[in-house]
C-alpha cells in the first residue's frame, strides 16, 4: 500500500517538522542559548549514550521517510501518467486546491530546498560564513541575503500547501475521515499548516530586518 | 419559422429558441488510429433538448450529407442506467452535476462552441468516436462487488435489523451507476470514488459482511491492475459524480483496506 507508505512517512516528517519549528524559534534567547542548545541535541543521553547517538537516530528515521515518500510520490506520479496518456483537448478543474495541484512539483522543490538547507545551515559547506562559524551566525549570515532568504520563504509556502492539502489527504487514506470530519479535517489542515509555516518564517524575516543580529 | 421572427412576436420563453453552436468533437474511427478534433455547426437547437437529443440532430444531419454520424454511448435516457457520458467542455457530464442524458441545452447559450470528448483513461480505450470501453468497471465488480447469498423466497424484511445511519449511508453509495465520470475528472484517472461506493454500499449491510475484508482487497488489486491511477483525494471525482457520491467513501474504503490487510487479507491473484 504505497499510499499508506506516503501517509505514515509524511506524518513522520510534519512531526519532526513541529519539533524543528520550536526549537528554531530559541534564536530569541540568543546567541549563547542557541549555540548551546544545538550542542545538547548532539549531546541528548551524555555521558551515557556516546555523542549524537539521538541525532543519528533522528537522521536515519527521517531519511527512511524522504526515501518512502519519495518512492511513493514517484510511484504513484507514473501510475498517473500511465492511466491516462491521452490528455484531454480541454480540461476544468471544479474542485481541486491549488494546494492538492502543487503536491508534485511542489514537493519536488521542498525536497531540493531539504538538500540546500542541510548544505547551509547543518554541514554549511554553502554557507556564507563557511562550516567554522557557530550555528548562529550560519544562520544569521544566510537570512541577512535578500536571495536566500527569498528561496526559504518560497520553498515554505510551498511545504505549507504541500501540508495542506497533505493532512487532509492523509487522513483520507488512513481511512480516519467521514463526512461530519471532513469539515473539521480541512479546518485543522489549513490552521495547522498556517501556524507552522508561519514559526518557521518569523525567524528568516527577523534577521533580514534586523530584529535577530 | 426562424428564431428572429419568433421573438418578434414578443413571446419571452422563445427568446433563446435555436440556438446556433459550434461543436468539436473527438473523432476517431477505431482503437488504433489516433482521433482528432472535427468542428461541426448545429443550427436551431431548443434549450428543451436535452444534450444527447442535441447529437441526434447532429447525426441526422450527417446521415443526410452521407457522412459518419458519431459515435456515443446512451441507454436509459433517463439518467439511472450510466451509460452515457462525455466530457463536455472539459467537465465530466458538462456544467451542471448530473448525467449527460439530463443534461439539457438550456445549459448553454446561443453562439456557445462546445467541445466534447470522449472518457480519457487507458483502461477506458476508446471504441469509436466518443464511446468507451468500460468493461474494466465489470472486473472491479467481479473482483468482489457482490454478496453470495442462497436465492430463494425474499427473506423477512425485519429479520436483518439495519440501523437507519447505515442504511442511509449504504443507500447514498449505492446510487452510484458505474458512469466513469470519477475516472474521468479525476487528474490520476483513478477509479477509487466507484470502487469506494461498492465497497462502502455492501459493506455497511449485514449481506455484505462475511466477504467484506475479501471484497475491499480483490477490488482494490483489480482496480490497480486494470491501470487506473492512484487516489490523492483531490475531490474532482465527487464533484463530478452525478449521483454526489462523497469523499467519504474513499475514507471508508482506506478503512476497510487496512483493517483487512491486518487481519491477513490478501488478494487472489
Ligand atoms: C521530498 C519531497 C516531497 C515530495 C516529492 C512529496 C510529494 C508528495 C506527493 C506526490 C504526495 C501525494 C499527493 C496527495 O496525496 O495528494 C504527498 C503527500 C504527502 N506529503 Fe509529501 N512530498 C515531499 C515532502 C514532504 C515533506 C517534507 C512532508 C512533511 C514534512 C510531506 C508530507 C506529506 C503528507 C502528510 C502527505 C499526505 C500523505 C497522503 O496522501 O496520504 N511531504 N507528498
Ligand atoms: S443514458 Fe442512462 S444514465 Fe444517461
Amino acid at each position: 500500500m504505497k499510499k499508506a507508505v506516503m501517509a505514515v512517512s509524511g506524518i513522520v516528517m510534519v512531526l519532526y517538522l513541529i519539533a524543528h519549528m520550536i526549537g528554531n524559534l530559541k534564536v530569541y534567547t540568543g546567541r549563547d542559548s542557541f549555540n548551546h542548545y544545538s550542542e545538547w541535541i548532539r549531546t541528548i543521553g551524555a555521558p551515557a549514550l556516546p555523542e549524537q547517538t539521538a541525532l543519528t537516530i533522528i537522521r536515519v528515521v527521517l531519511l527512511a521517510a524522504v526515501v518512502a515518500h519519495f518512492w511513493a510520490a514517484v510511484s504513484l506520479w507514473r501510475q498517473a501518467r500511465r492511466a491516462r496518456p491521452e490528455r484531454y483537448v480541454t480540461k476544468k478543474a471544479v474542485a481541486q486546491s491549488y494546494a492538492s495541484r502543487t503536491m508534485r512539483w511542489g514537493g519536488v522543490i521542498v525536497l531540493l530546498f531539504i538538500v540546500y538547507h542541510i548544505l547551509d545551515l547543518t554541514m554549511g559547506v554553502v554557507n556564507p560564513e563557511g562550516h567554522d562559524a557557530s550555528p548562529y551566525d550560519r544562520l544569521v549570515a544566510s537570512f541577512s541575503n535578500p536571495f536566500i532568504t527569498a528561496f526559504y520563504v518560497i520553498s515554505l509556502l510551498l511545504l505549507g500547501m504541500h501540508l495542506r492539502h497533505g493532512i487532509w489527504s492523509a487522513t483520507q487514506t488512513l481511512g480516519q475521515s467521514n463526512r461530519r470530519r471532513e469539515r473539521t479535517v480541512n479546518a485543522f489542515a489549513i490552521v495547522f499548516s498556517t501556524i507552522l509555516i508561519a514559526g518557521f518564517l518569523i525567524v528568516p524575516f527577523s534577521v533580514l530586518f534586523g530584529l535577530v543580529d | 419559422m426562424t428564431a428572429s421572427m419568433q421573438s418578434s412576436v414578443g413571446n419571452p420563453a422563445d427568446e433563446k429558441l435555436g440556438m446556433n453552436l459550434t461543436l468539436r468533437i473527438w473523432r476517431q474511427k477505431d482503437p488504433s488510429v489516433k482521433g482528432k478534433m472535427v468542428t461541426y455547426k448545429v443550427t436551431d437547437i431548443s434549450p428543451d433538448m436535452s444534450f444527447l437529443e442535441m447529437l441526434d440532430v447532429l447525426n441526422e444531419q450527417l446521415i443526410m450529407q452521407g457522412d459518419d454520424p458519431v459515435a456515443f454511448d446512451h441507454d436509459c435516457r433517463e439518467g439511472i442506467c450510466g451509460m452515457c457520458g462525455l466530457m463536455i467542455n472539459g467537465q465530466a457530464h458538462g456544467p451542471q452535476q448530473t448525467t449527460t442524458c439530463q443534461l439539457h441545452m438550456r445549459s448553454f447559450k446561443d453562439g456557445d462552441s462546445i467541445d466534447i470528448e470522449p472518457w480519457r483513461a487507458s483502461p477506458f480505450p476508446v471504441i469509436k468516436d466518443l464511446a468507451v470501453d468500460r468493461r474494466a468497471f465489470d472486473r472491479i465488480i467481479q473482483a468482489g462487488g457482490y454478496i453470495s447469498v442462497p436465492t430463494g423466497t425474499a427473506p423477512e424484511a425485519h429479520a436483518t435489523p439495519v440501523p437507519k445511519a447505515d442504511a442511509d449511508a449504504a443507500f447514498d453509495a449505492a446510487t452510484c451507476i458505474g458512469c466513469g465520470a470519477c475516472v474521468a475528472a479525476c487528474p490520476n484517472a483513478s477509479s477509487m470514488l466507484f470502487t469506494a461506493a461498492k465497497v462502502t454500499h455492501l459493506g455497511l449491510l449485514p449481506q455484505g459482511q462475511p466477504e467484506r475484508d475479501d471484497r475491499v482487497v480483490n477490488m482494490v488489486a483489480q482496480q490497480d491492475r486494470e491501470g487506473f491511477g492512484g487516489c490523492t483525494n483531490i475531490g474532482e471525482c465527487s464533484a463530478a459524480c452525478p449521483k454526489g457520491i462523497s469523499m467519504e467513501t474513499i475514507s471508508r474504503l482506506n478503512h476497510d483496506l487496512l483493517g483487512a490487510l491486518r487481519a491477513g487479507a490478501r488478494p487472489k491473484s
